[in-house]
């Protein structure tokens, strides 16, 4: 379990409603990334937000590595400028399906919760293939109304993974 | 997708894929110009790769110390495609022996890393010191009054895992499987060494974590895409757009005398704009001087190095790449997978002693690098197509003429030197 998100105890209407939520969150944003509305993207995030894609092996042992690491808005538009307008790859389609959403802690505004994620991804002359199996510990905080993630690790249980990750998770 | 996932002209299918032992591989006559396609096709040349490159007189990277700092460390590494445990004895001495049991041939080490005492077969317990020898057999005389167990003359210590030579120079680990192998400094040369101790020399690592990926090319590909520096500033549009390298800064691709090792080295420039004559920005479709960095951090270059150069992508034959990107740094091990396929595993890392911040300007200049690197998916991408067109094409050679047929050094970015001076080399090992 990734430190900081086992569960506590969380009033069950309250959970509820936050899952809720937090479910129309994932919706939105994987909307966003599935229809190639990168721009899009840095919006789900706190100005001061982290955000890290890891291996399950470097997270079991505490080690702060990412493949994908930003430790700031500023660079999470970076780096979706650099797919947009830099990166040269092959085409492809991601599908992200997010399920077993479950709320672990809430803190005033401060909302701690877990989901399993799957990507697919299909390269135009091949199958459809499951890329990444993986979880998401998100601390979300609520700014004007509307949850915003704070901190969002990606950690895939796909160790080896095919070729690249192009996009987000 | 990987390699196993392709559907249409899967490998196997073509006729450059099937070609084997009994073909006669004629390189063509125009010489290092002229890159046949077999060499990254064909089966049985594979195989010859194997035998002779990564089972031959070779040094072989295999761990960073870093990774098994106490004594009954372990890790589970490979030398070519053939697995490996690597571990530390209570004496602090590093062993490599193959990750095959005596007995039935169990791939017996199945952690990727951990600490033990010794290590067991799971299948009927024979069990392994630190060292890699044969140790305990259960029931190895029968059962009292039943019968059974070993023969009387079975000695444990003729029949020991196949050990390796080790050899360990600044915290990095080699081995091989030839006893007569050069000295592990000889064979890196001083050309390459200079650079090699930049990155290791006097320094305790940190090991920052870890990244694998399978790239579905031949492993050969990898070498020359870090020995090509043309296509630096013509792929990889983030480095040009950004001003991380340009045509017209200071380079320069060193080959080690041999030809198999190399250095690609480049100094970033402080001005960009200034370095960047109008011809050379016309030529390079990603120059932009519009572009800017967002959270421009990234970019900041803290001159912790004794070195001119503020990037250097180290080759080290066969199976090893030292990145020492601005402040990122990590090691690639390259595992051959088959003609089609390499495994590609990372290390990054740091230094002990670094400060908070450090270490998170090198974390966030990992970005570069890596299966998600702005620079690093690109080269992925790249070869994963190189080796989709010589599998399936009826051409039979790629061209190799940047730069004349000179071979090895150059200051120029434009010249293709080092690869030539790298299959120079290969001819020579592979008998081609
Ligand atoms: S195969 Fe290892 S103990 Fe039998
Ligand atoms: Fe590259």
């Amino acid at each position: 379990m990734y430190p900081g998100f086992e569960l506590t105890s969380v009033d069950v209407q309250q959970a509820r409603a936050l899952r809720f939520e937090i479910e129309e969150f994932h919706t939105a944003y994987a909307h966003a990334l599935d229809s190639g509305q990168l721009q899009q993207w840095p919006e789900f995030f706190t100005d001061d937000a982290v955000y890290r894609i890891t291996a399950r092996e470097n997270a079991d042992e505490g080690l702060p590595v990412g493949l994908v690491y930003a430790d700031s808005k500023a660079m999470i538009r970076d780096r979706a400028f650099a797919i947009e307008h830099t990166q040269m790859f092959a085409p492809r389609y991601l599908q992200h399906f997010v399920t077993n959403v479950c709320v672990v802690a809430v803190e005033g505004e401060t909302i701690r919760a877990r989901a399993n994620y799957q990507l697919l991804q299909t390269l135009v002359d091949g199958p459809t293939t499951l890329h990444q199996a993986g979880r998401y510990f998100d601390v979300f905080v609520r700014v004007n109304g509307r949850l915003l993630l704070k901190n969002r690790q990606c950690v895939y249980d796909t160790l080896l993974i095919a070729n690249d990750l192009v996009y987000p998770v | 997708m990987f390699n196993a996932d392709i559907v249409i002209g899967q490998p196997g299918q073509f006729p450059k894929d099937r070609m084997d032992e009994h073909v006669e591989y004629k390189w063509p006559a125009a010489g290092l110009t002229e890159i046949p396609d077999w060499v990254y096709t064909s089966p049985a040349i594979y195989a010859r790769e194997v035998e002779r490159i990564f089972h031959g007189r070779t040094w072989n990277f295999v761990a960073l110390e870093a990774e098994i700092p106490n004594a009954g460390d372990f890790k589970r590494s490979f030398v070519g495609p053939t697995p490996v445990v690597v571990s530390r004895d209570t004496d602090g001495s590093v062993h490599v022996f193959e990750n095959r049991c005596s007995h039935r041939g169990v791939e017996f080490c199945r952690k990727q890393r951990g600490n033990a005492t010794e290590l067991v077969c799971p299948y009927h317990n024979w069990s392994y010191d630190l060292k890699g020898n044969l140790q305990g057999i259960p029931f190895k005389r029968g059962i009292k009054g039943v019968g059974g167990g070993m023969p009387k003359d079975f000695r444990n210590e003729e029949h020991n895992p196949r050990k390796l030579r080790v050899a360990i120079l600044h915290g990095v680990v080699f081995a091989s499987f030839k006893e007569d192998v050069e000295p592990l400094e000889d064979y890196l040369t001083p050309e390459i060494l200079k650079d090699f101790e930049v990155v290791f020399k006097g320094r305790k690592l940190k090991v920052l974590g870890f990244y694998r990926n399978e790239l579905p090319g031949n492993w050969k590909m990898y070498h020359e895409n870090l020995k090509d520096p043309y296509h630096a500033t013509l792929l990889h549009s983030f480095l040009v757009s950004f001003g991380l390298l340009v045509a017209g800064s200071k380079n320069a691709m060193i080959a080690c005398p041999v030809g198999r090792h190399g250095t690609m080295a480049a100094a970033k420039p402080d001005d960009v704009a200034s370095v960047v004559d109008e011809s050379s920005k016309a030529q390079m479709r990603a120059y932009r001087d519009d572009f800017k960095l967002a959270d421009p951090r990234f970019l900041d270059y803290v001159r912790e190095f004794d070195s001119p150069w503020s990037v250097t992508m180290q080759t080290i034959w066969p199976n090893l790449i030292v990145q020492r990107e601005l402040n990122t740094l990590g090691i690639r091990h390259i595992v051959p997978n088959g003609p089609h396929s390499m495994i590609m595993l990372w290390t990054m890392f740091g230094y002990e002693g670094d400060t908070e911040d450090m270490q998170a300007h090198r974390l966030r200049q990992g970005n570069l690098m890596g299966p998600s690197g702005f620079l690093g998916l690109e080269d992925n991408e790249a070869i994963k197509f190189m080796q989709e067109g010589v599998r399936r094409s009826t051409a039979d050679r790629g061209i190799l003429k940047l730069g004349g047929t000179t071979e090895g050094t150059t200051a120029s970015l434009i010249d293709e030197s080092a690869i030539r001076a790298m299959y120079h080399h290969y001819r020579d090992i592979m008998e081609l």
